[in-house]
């Protein structure tokens, strides 16, 4: 801020600054948003009848969550929790071994040009699709059962995976892996000894989210026939059986926050 | 470090004896896990179904091949709906996230001992519980329609939005705050003056970010009958008419290519 403009401010009021500078392409965002909003109200149907109707069952739903069901329908529950369990530790496994070669290969510093490319081609196409599309082409392809959804998350776990270890062996000290280099060390001790313990600690956390992220996943996955918990649910939801729908959450809520816990217990010990 | 004396040369190891053994036993334990959970998957497929699957893969590709390119001009109202699922969903929920954050940041929560574990509770629960589920929960509850969408699409992102802005409240700068509070200013206008400047940019990020999911999650909302161009991909895939299936998988492709690109751009302007 210059003295002159410093000099016209004196004893005026101060005002805050605005977030966008420019007056002129603040005021068209604004017009902008507003006309969006209007239009976007304006084009959604909502049947407030059936809304009213609604908040008796909703409110039923949340009383539901303070005297959830977990007996009469375990055997299900059980059959597909594990299930889900079981896919998400396959897949899991299965998926990192994989994006760990193509993770090295999506690194520009360490891979030639070529297998960069394949590389990251297979990491954008693998983030570009969802996991509930990929499963519905792969449950058409394999037919029904945990296989189609075990293959899904492997394939969804390759792409952020290899990406985010990609990323964090660009970002690596070149002194420690040219050290052992001129040690003559060959290519895969290279690897082995001045790579990847620079990259260990932010594997094996982006490993834990990731297996975190696959539980969660692997809980919709029934949704369209690919096995896990997510069957259970939605036979449950189309029932009106919100007691047993209420089990089950608390179930994967309980689930997810102890993988949380766990996850952050092991990444404080490796960082 | 370990030195291996053999007749009188040294040799370096990297890990002690026990410790080694110690990592083989952990290593064997994962293997029998990874091999029990494979053996459930393989029990519960159809391995015939299988070993025909690039036949299928094949027989589905000839089918999907080339896209019905005509069914694009019914394809302008989903995609419509898709795209206002995504951005009011992301508005409720940031409207809902702001106060939830504010609970749950340790150094502007009310009661560390009350109100944050109640907002941490939201946060998680929010958090882990996927959109599509929450779709169905919805539509059992409200009906099917646009409007369940939004609605889930809102509540799953709380748990996010709220998650990484009180991670950003509690990393700011105290100095600031406590020079606001020094001129005297009351409580909220420390929150106005002191907290919101630094925490801004970051809430920009969030909000963005969040759109550029609630995209690709609004594109398959649609499957459990919550609105958007999810519908006419499960109408499409319930009758078979592949070509059509290809054509809408193509334009949610290029939605998400779209709506990454455009958030990566809005958050290189803002941070």
């Amino acid at each position: 801020m210059s003295h002159r403009e410093l000099d016209d401010m004196l004893g005026t009021r101060w005002r805050k600054p605005h977030f966008v500078p420019n007056p002129v392409l603040r005021w068209a965002f604004i017009a902008g948003f507003v006309a969006y909003l209007i239009a976007a109200f304006a084009t959604i149907e909502v049947d407030w009848g059936r809304v009213y109707e609604g908040l008796d069952r909703g409110w039923q739903f949340i009383l539901a969550f303070t005297k959830p069901d977990f007996v009469s329908r375990a055997g299900d529950i059980w059959e597909g929790l594990l299930e889900s369990i079981v896919m998400t530790v396959a897949a899991s496994v299965v998926g990192i071994l994989i994006s760990i070669p193509i993770g090295l290969g999506a690194a520009r510093n360490i891979a030639p040009l070529p297998v960069y490319v394949i590389c990251r081609g297979i990491v954008a196409v693998s983030r570009a699709l969802q996991e509930i599309i990929v499963a519905i082409l792969l449950v058409a392809i394999f037919g029904f059962g945990p296989l189609a959804g075990f293959l899904t998350l492997s394939f969804a776990t390759i792409g952020f995976l290899s990406k985010l270890l990609a990323e964090d062996i660009e970002a690596m000290d070149r002194v420690q892996a040219e050290a052992i280099k001129a040690s003559g060390a060959k290519w895969m001790q290279w690897i082995n000894y001045g790579v990847q313990p620079q990259v260990m600690p932010r594997l094996i956390g982006l490993s834990m989210y990731r297996i975190d992220i696959n539980f969660r996943e692997s809980a919709i996955l029934g949704l369209v026939g690919a096995g896990g918990i997510g069957a259970t649910l939605n036979t449950a939801f189309d029932r009106y059986e919100y007691d047993t729908a209420a089990a089950i959450l608390i179930l994967i809520i309980g689930i997810v926050m102890a993988l949380e816990y766990l996850s952050g217990l092991i990444r404080a010990r490796v960082q | 470090m370990p030195v291996l004396d053999k007749q009188g040369a040294q040799i370096w190891r990297r890990r002690t004896q026990g410790e080694t053994l110690f990592r083989w036993f952990g290593w064997l334990i994962g293997a029998a896990v990874f091999v029990v959970c494979w053996q459930r998957i393989s029990e519960s497929t159809t391995w015939f179904f299988v070993w025909d699957a690039p036949r299928i893969a094949n027989d589905i590709w000839t089918r999907a091949t080339p896209p019905r390119w005509e069914y694009i001009t019914q394809l302008g109202r989903p995609i419509w709906d898709t795209l206002n699922i995504a951005t009011l969903g992301t508005l409720i929920a940031l409207c809902l996230a702001v106060p939830v954050a504010f609970l749950a940041a340790r150094n502007t929560t009310p009661s560390a001992w009350l109100v944050r574990p109640i907002a941490l509770l939201i946060i998680v629960s929010t958090r882990s519980i996927n959109s599509l589920i929450w779709a169905l929960l919805l539509i059992a509850i409200i009906g099917p329609g646009v409007f369940a969408g939004v609605i889930a699409i809102a509540i799953r992102s709380i748990g996010f939005c709220a998650k990484l802005l009180y991670e950003a409240i509690e990393e700011i700068d105290q100095t600031q705050v406590e020079a606001i509070t020094a001129t005297g200013a009351s409580r909220w206008q420390v929150m106005a003056y002191g907290i919101v400047p630094q925490i801004l940019p970051a809430f920009a990020g969030v909000a963005v970010f969040r759109w550029d999911i609630n995209i690709r999650e609004s594109t398959v909302l649609g499957l459990v009958g919550a609105g958007g161009i999810g519908l006419q991909l499960s109408s499409s895939l319930n009758v078979l008419a592949w070509p059509q299936v290809s054509l809408i998988l193509l334009v949610i492709l290029v939605a998400v290519v779209i709506s990454e690109w455009v958030s990566a751009k809005v958050r290189g302007a803002i941070i």
